[in-house]
């Protein structure tokens, strides 16, 4: 399979690639995928209280190219928005950022699945942040 | 040959896929695209004798290294055409006799689709179970036969994982049963010792590419005393091939076919001897490299050129990517068109997550030790860096059973 070279540019320069104390009340974590479909994405948040933006992003990725990718790119893209702002990104603008073929679109979806189930799992630890 | 030395890259450690031809090869093929250009069938004039005794000659060349005779092999477009007119050809031509087939789950492509097409016409089809190895046993086949069995179709060894089967025990079942016995002995075919009398085999696909000869020739040996097989054809012209096989014959072809299967033959044991050790000094530097490797397939009963690893926790296609120098190929769905992991590794009982994670290297005449060195340090690097990035590894590290997580799967 013939990679973009933004795919090529995340797969070999991952950005925030790492993990944040998940038992922080500050940390959500997503966990998504499952290893018997080839690709499983945790991506965890770690979020100012008062301005609920998200200070920080981390990511792991078991997967292909493309999903390490998606993900890498998903961190980029929530540091700094507000959890409703990362909450509006859309798998399809992943799949145009990176150029992917209709065979990898899967792995952008899983990105923003990823966003959500972080977003989720801080939002039920910090239920008062809820509007 | 230093194991420090300089390589070439990209390495090719894709040899189960297809070989370089030989260079004695190419010399040998050549003078038949030119000077010596005529129809091996044309009967009456000079160009055509002379195509003709160099189409008989390779034949004689291939027929010995399958201790067969030459006036058993059928030339063909190469293994798909050989393993479709085997299994189709005794299809029809048995089905007064019977319609039930028995054949495996890891059979190549052009085997299992070929069953399947039968089914599709009302043929029964009988696919047996392999153990965690890729083996058939006998006794499974014996199980299975049945008075109206005609055919069985068992590979001589697997492609992706190298597992050698048990096929003179194959073969002397079917013996006993009259039963005619075809095997896909492709990748088998100049590596390990081919013998069609002493293993009972009535019907045998071969190709030339795979053992350093041009694309695009393959040959059918077709027994034909005790028993004579008869095969319907599927291609119906001007009876070349004892009627079985029509169509002008590809004399440069063929010719370099026979070259090939005679410079196998000449070099079994001292190929078999050097594939191994390249291949075993592979396995052993990532063995001692990396932790939760798992090898797949037979650690003994297997090809000398293959090795098939799963690197746990780490997906086949980006580990492909991250090591681009060195051409192998994976088990898992990312390269396959169909999203599926490889149904061979699902067949042995590789869980999904393992047939994510596998990567087939196989060795060649060309390797050398300099390049398994290189491609092993690759190796060792790129699974680390992705193992770093793979939240599996993380939580496996962490202490937590993954079978204890609750995943939620897309497909």
């Amino acid at each position: 399979m013939a990679y973009t070279k933004k795919v090529i540019d995340h797969y070999e320069n991952p950005r925030n690639v790492g993990s944040l104390d998940k038992s922080s009340k500050q940390v959500g974590t997503g966990l998504v995928g499952a290893p018997e479909c080839g690709d499983v994405m945790k991506l965890q948040i770690e979020v100012d209280q008062q301005t609920r933006v998200i200070k920080d992003a981390k990511f792991k990725t078991f997967g292909c190219g493309s999903a390490i990718a998606s993900s890498s790119l998903a961190t980029e893209w929530v540091k700094g928005k507000t959890i409703d702002e990362a909450l509006q990104i859309k798998n399809t603008q992943i799949v145009e950022e990176l150029s992917l073929p209709p065979i990898k679109i899967h792995c952008s979806v899983l990105a923003e699945d990823a966003i959500k189930a972080a977003i989720n799992d801080y939002i039920t630890k910090n239920p008062e942040t809820k509007e | 040959m230093s194991a420090t030395g300089p390589v070439k890259l990209p390495i090719f450690l894709d040899y189960h896929s297809t070989t370089p031809v030989d260079p004695q090869v190419v010399e040998a093929m050549l003078p038949y695209f030119t000077t010596v250009f005529g129809n091996a069938a044309s009967r009456n004039h000079e160009f055509g004798w002379t195509a003709e005794v160099a189409v008989e000659r390779a034949r004689a060349q291939v027929a010995r290294l399958i201790g067969a005779s030459e006036k058993e092999m059928i030339f063909t477009s190469g293994a798909t055409e050989s393993n479709n007119l085997a299994i189709q050809g005794v299809a029809e031509m048995y089905k007064e006799k019977g319609r039930h087939i028995i054949t495996s789950p890891i059979e190549h492509k052009a085997v299992l689709d070929t069953c399947q097409y039968l089914e599709s016409k009302g043929y029964e089809i009988t696919i047996l179970p392999v153990d965690s190895y890729g083996q058939v046993t006998a006794e499974a086949v014996r199980a299975a036969l049945r008075p109206d069995t005609i055919l069985v179709s068992i590979m001589f060894a697997n492609n992706e994982i190298g597992t050698i089967n048990q096929i003179p025990e194959i073969g002397r079942l079917c013996k006993d049963h009259g039963v005619i016995f075809h095997t896909d002995a492709v990748q088998a075919c100049g590596k390990i010792p081919v013998d069609v009398e002493k293993m009972g085999i009535d019907l045998l696909s071969m190709t030339a590419h795979k053992m350093y000869g041009p694309k695009g020739v393959g040959a059918l040996y077709v027994r034909r005393k005790s028993p004579r097989v008869r095969l319907s054809p599927l291609v119906h012209g001007g009876g070349h091939e004892r009627g079985m096989r029509s169509g002008t014959l590809n004399v440069p072809g063929i010719v370099g076919f026979g070259k090939a299967a005679e410079l196998a033959n000449l070099r079994l044991t001292s190929d078999y001897e050097l594939l191994k050790r390249l291949r075993d000094r592979l396995w052993d530097k990532i063995q001692a490299g990396l932790d939760e490797v798992h090898l797949n397939g037979h650690p003994t009963q297997r090809l000398p050129h293959n090795l098939n690893v799963s690197f746990a926790y780490v997906e086949g296609e980006s580990l492909m990517m991250g090591m681009k120098e060195l051409a192998v190929s994976s088990g898992s769905a990312c390269t396959s068109a169909s999203l599926e992991p490889s149904y061979v590794l699902k067949s042995i009982g590789v869980g999904e997550e393992l047939a994510h994670s596998s990567i087939r290297f196989s060795v060649g005449r060309t390797t050398t030790e300099s390049e398994v060195d290189y491609a092993a340090q690759r190796v060792i690097e790129t699974v680390k860096k992705l193992r770093d990035l793979s939240p599996l590894y993380e939580m496996v590290k962490e202490g937590i059973d993954l079978k204890s997580v609750v995943w939620t799967g897309h497909h």
